[in-house]
């Protein structure tokens, strides 16, 4: 792999909330190099929008604490001061959104929130700000651009305005582009065409991508590598390749296993993962899925590291199971791996 | 556009018609309304009344004294039952005192609320934003009279730093004019700075969440252009709105308090007065003059709300 | 409750039903301008016992065709019969019994519970309401709990107390509460992480075998209907464009939008995913005021031709008894397309003009059913 971008370590960020301490992410490292696509993969509560948003320092609050670092070009950005994140966000590291609808000013053309950006990281005189936003919402597939960089968002589509919401994040072309649940709240068709859009874009402009989603349909379609959360902690991490076609931690198993797939004989039955992810604020000790996962064991009360356990260094996981049990312990079942249901686990 | 227009004129004639009507109509029922034993002044004989009664037609029909009526107040030739005087003139000599108190004291609820709002909305659970919330209530809930008789009486009287009441052309002397005012304008305004300051409060703190805000931060503005281009600006829209209804309704009858503890000589003083005596003419007047501005400044709102927030279509 | 079957099985029957939502304008007096095409001439059956996926994108019309047959709308032309009985423009009275019989589980289980009320007045509500004795209800209450897998201690939270998967089952419970014959679905399972959507999948086919209960189930795409559906619906602008047995549909969609969208759903396997040939539909669907004339999907089909801009296709039945609005039609044989037949479900304004050829057979757009 080539000199990393970004390289983070050991974050972590907990909030102090009424009901305790909430330990949001707890000790999160991953790297990614330029013109890369890494998945952060994980159910809502796993800490990967945290870990994304912290990046950029959007999590920041009174009641909010960090540690670890993000290492980018020899700064850290975890310890940087707000001054010097508020240059950072938008020109290096520019972020997209879930939900197009709301993540737009309802009352300012978008040509002028494009505009806002470009001209808070550039001194770029407003005629060529604007020349600059045509093209852009050019370059993301909106028709008619020089008409409608005039427009309200009410006056889009859901799907188009995502496509504003990517016309600004490549306004002052970043280097790393962190996407969020991208297309979570679109229609099928008008997700591939965003996702189309991001790759081709990745690819003329050489960004590295964090794509954080609990789609891993999407995965398998975008991602080079993928990282997958649960309850705060990366719990495997590897290659598209290796997380689809040899997945070393049971949680991943019951993932995979519980996408509904369309282009394979159904199931009689939906592989489901027993129980409920733990609550944040207070999790079982050890392992965090320990108590959904039907291979338990006692070891399995002390916290698995992250490390490569699959030959070739590359395929991280935290699970105390050998890399031979789990080939055989996983169950394969028609054209994909599951997991098998936990005895006595709750509904 | 202009059908908003149209169709919000017709509605501005059909609100001035039935505000007249019910006026002149309750005037002609209570007791004691009787304008012709008012005008006979004590111990009237039946012979006066009559010639009163014949004089000013009021042994007409109610509603074609209505209409006499109203044509004489858009004519110009309205005079008061019990002074005689033109009550047209009287208004126009008055309205400049109550434009000059319900203007006055708009700007400075609003900017005071605004700078109030926005402080304890970035200190929002701390005790700064704690103590203004109690003053606040405090202030929504003391009443104009009672506010305005204390300031008169220790401002004005008591410690001598403004002056006792009244009112001084600003033609005559602009800085005398404004030294009279500052006393009636605080009092008016402390109940809507109060009101305004916490709607605003909670606005801010609404919108701070807003995932628009979240993206303005992603794109690297300063957090002084978040808050005051996406934060502020989204919350004042609302409370755009509510300003301009409720500077209607305070030029509409709401300063009638103020002008009679400052002895402004105002509309509203106007108002109380006739009021007082019966005297329909100024009364109908008077109510007329507030039913139009509080109409025109609720299309002058709907223009401007649709003019600030472009989701809102005329029609 | 009586429940003799109804003879020929059918539990609801919508026959070209019609929804317009009026746009008013005027300067004095509002007159109707215009009208959006909400739902625009539907019929269906629903057969006592089947579960029937309705899929399309945002403002297909799904939503309101559920509201609907659900009577929370009127509609504007056609009409539904429930168990045979007209409920087209029943009132409030006459729609009493039919409510009981008919029950929805909505999208979001954050807003779809109100918030000040004990599980146990939420769930207990549809049985004080139909009148059902006070001190029956709390057992009731807590059977319905066992049956949706939460625990009767529950009883005395409140809806913040549980997580979204929870809440789901809780909406679930309540439906079940009047034991009515038919349940409405709207996207139960839209807003859930994936692992609690199998939980909640697999729920809802057990209820159905105990209460032999029928299902509508709503959703916007096509993988997670398959799992639950008997027979699928596929919704476009307001029309049907295809109504299929549930598994024929995946592996040999007829209609080019369904295989649109089958197309647009990524698979999770990467080489599987990097193999097939995917044709991502451009463009966005029309503006519901003004649908396109002819067949509505046709400014956004790779495969439209004149006859698809100018006459609105009928809904073919192929031997299989499937149906499908195309002039061009995808996976069918030359057999197939001889002996379709004009499906007496056809919407009153569409052409008689059957199928001829299906252009080429190869194109098969995210149909890997082969494989």
């Amino acid at each position: 792999m080539p000199e990393p971008l970004l390289s983070v370590r050991d974050l972590e960020v907990s909030f102090a909330t009424d009901e305790g301490v909430v330990q949001a992410v707890d000790g999160v490292s991953f790297d990614i190099g330029q013109g890369e696509i890494l998945a952060v993969v994980g159910e809502s509560g796993s800490g990967k929008s945290v870990s994304a948003m912290t990046l950029m320092g959007l999590t920041r609050s009174p009641n909010a604490r960090f540690s670890g670092s993000a290492m980018y070009k020899g700064e850290d950005l975890i310890s940087a001061s707000d001054e010097r994140l508020q240059d950072v966000r938008g020109a290096e590291i520019a972020m997209i959104f879930q939900d197009p609808m709301s993540s737009l000013n309802p009352v300012q053309k978008i040509g002028a929130q494009i505009v806002e950006q470009i001209q808070a990281h550039e001194a770029l005189p407003d005629a060529q700000a604007r020349e600059r936003v045509v093209e852009l919402l050019e370059r993301v597939g909106i028709p008619r651009a020089r008409e409608r960089i005039d427009s309200y968002p009410f006056e889009f589509s859901g799907g188009m305005r995502q496509r504003v919401m990517i016309a600004l994040a490549l306004s002052c072309d970043p280097n790393v582009l962190i996407a969020d649940e991208p297309t979570t709240a679109l229609d099928v068709t008008i997700q591939a065409q965003i996702l189309q859009r991001i790759r081709s874009l990745r690819d003329e402009t050489g960004a590295a991508v964090i794509l954080v989603t609990h789609d891993l349909g999407v995965v398998a379609d975008i991602a080079d590598r993928v990282a997958v959360m649960y309850a705060g902690r990366i719990v495997e991490q590897g290659s598209l390749d290796d997380i689809f076609y040899d997945p070393q931690h049971p949680y991943t198993w019951g993932l995979l296993g519980s996408i509904t797939r369309v282009d394979k004989p159904r199931p009689a039955r939906l592989p489901a993962i027993a129980g409920l992810p733990p609550s944040l604020a207070d999790r079982p000790e050890g392992c965090h899925f320990r108590p959904r996962c039907p291979h338990e064991f006692a070891k399995c009360t002390e916290v698995p590291p992250l490390e490569a356990r699959v030959e070739g260094g590359q395929h991280l996981d935290r699970c105390w199971l050998t890399v031979e049990q789990k080939r055989s312990d996983r169950e394969v079942l028609p054209g994909e791996i599951g997991l098998r249901s936990k005895e006595g686990a709750p509904a | 556009m202009a059908r908003f227009i149209v169709r919000r004129i017709g509605q501005m004639l059909l609100v001035l018609f039935a505000v007249s009507a019910l006026t002149f109509l309750i005037f002609n029922v209570i007791p004691g309304g009787d304008p012709a034993v008012r005008m006979a002044g004590r111990h009237p004989d039946p012979g006066q009344l009559a010639r009163i009664r014949a004089e000013w037609g009021f042994n007409d029909p109610v509603y074609v004294q209505y209409l006499k009526t109203m044509q004489k107040t858009f004519t110009g030739d309205l005079s008061s039952y019990t002074t005689n005087v033109d009550v047209v003139d009287e208004l126009r000599k008055r309205a400049p005192r109550t434009f000059a108190l319900a203007i006055g004291a708009a700007i400075i609820w609003m900017l005071a609320a605004t700078a109030i709002g926005l402080y304890t909305a970035a200190r929002a659970g701390r005790f700064a934003d704690r103590s203004i919330t109690i003053l606040a209530l405090v202030g929504i809930s003391m009443p104009v009279f009672w506010v305005g008789a204390l300031m008169n009486y220790y401002l004005g009287f008591k410690w001598g730093i403004f002056p006792n009441g009244g009112y001084v052309p600003f033609a005559d002397d602009p800085w005398e004019w404004f030294y009279h005012l500052i006393m009636p304008w605080t009092a008016l305004s402390i109940l809507f700075i109060g009101v305004y300051s916490r709607v605003l409060r909670s606005n801010i703190l609404d919108t701070i969440n807003e995932d628009y805000v979240r993206t303005a931060r992603a794109k690297g503005l300063s957090e002084r252009r978040v808050m005051y281009r996406h934060v502020l600006r989204n919350s004042l829209i609302p409370i755009v709105t509510l300003w301009g209804l409720d500077f209607g309704a305070v030029l509409g009858g709401g300063t009638i308090l103020t002008e009679t503890v400052f002895d402004i000589q105002g509309v509203g003083q106007y108002a109380a007065e006739s009021i007082g005596q019966l005297d329909v003419p100024p009364v109908l007047a008077i109510t007329l003059f507030g039913s139009f501005f509080i109409v025109l400044l609720n299309t002058v709102v709907d223009i401007l709300y649709a003019a600030i927030d472009p989701r809102i279509r005329l029609q | 409750m009586s429940s003799q079957p109804e003879p020929d099985g059918k539990l609801l029957e919508v026959e070209h039903l019609k929804l317009h939502f009026p746009i008013r304008d005027g300067i004095i007096f509002d007159r109707q301008v215009a009208s959006v095409h909400a739902v625009d001439d539907v019929t269906f059956d629903l057969i006592e016992g089947e579960t029937l996926g309705l899929v399309g994108e945002s403002g297909c019309g799904k939503t309101t065709l559920s509201r609907a047959l659900m009577r929370l709308l009127e509609p504007t032309d056609g009409t539904v019969r429930f168990r045979g009985k007209d409920v087209t423009h029943a009132g409030h009275k006459q729609l009493e019994p039919v409510r009981r019989d008919m029950q929805m589980v909505f999208q979001d289980p954050y807003a779809s519970l109100n918030p000040r009320k004990r599980i146990s007045q939420i769930i207990g509500l549809p049985l004080r309401l139909h009148g059902a004795p006070r001190d029956s209800i709390e057992n009731r209450v807590r059977e319905l709990l066992e049956k949706v897998g939460l625990h009767p201690e529950h009883l005395n939270r409140y809806p913040h107390e549980f997580s979204g998967g929870q809440r789901q089952r809780i909406g679930v419970a309540r439906a079940l509460a009047l034991e009515p014959r038919l349940i409405v679905l709207d996207e139960p399972v839209s807003a859930l992480d994936v692992s609690v959507q199998a939980q909640i999948i697999n729920l809802l086919d057990d209820l159905q075998d105990e209460f032999k209960l029928t299902y509508l189930f709503v959703a916007h795409d096509l993988s997670v209907v398959r799992h639950v559906s008997d027979r699928i619906a596929v919704m476009y602008l307001g029309k049907l464009m295809e109504v299929s047995p549930a598994e024929e549909l995946y592996t040999k969609p007829i209609h080019p939008y369904t295989g649109a969208l089958l197309a647009a759903i990524p698979i999770p396997d990467p080489r599987e995913n990097r193999r097939r040939e995917r044709i991502v539909v451009g463009g966005e669907p029309p503006n519901p005021i003004n649908p396109p004339s002819g067949c509505v999907f046709h400014p956004r089909c790779p495969r439209a031709t004149d006859i698809c801009r100018t006459v609105e296709p009928p809904l073919a039945r192929y031997p299989s008894g499937h149906l499908a609005a195309c002039h061009h039609p995808m996976n069918v044989t030359e057999d197939e397309i001889r002996a379709a037949e004009r499906d007496e479900t056809s919407p009153h304004g569409c052409g008689d003009e059957l199928p001829k050829d299906s252009l080429e057979t190869v194109s098969l757009p995210g149909s890997a059913g082969a494989s």
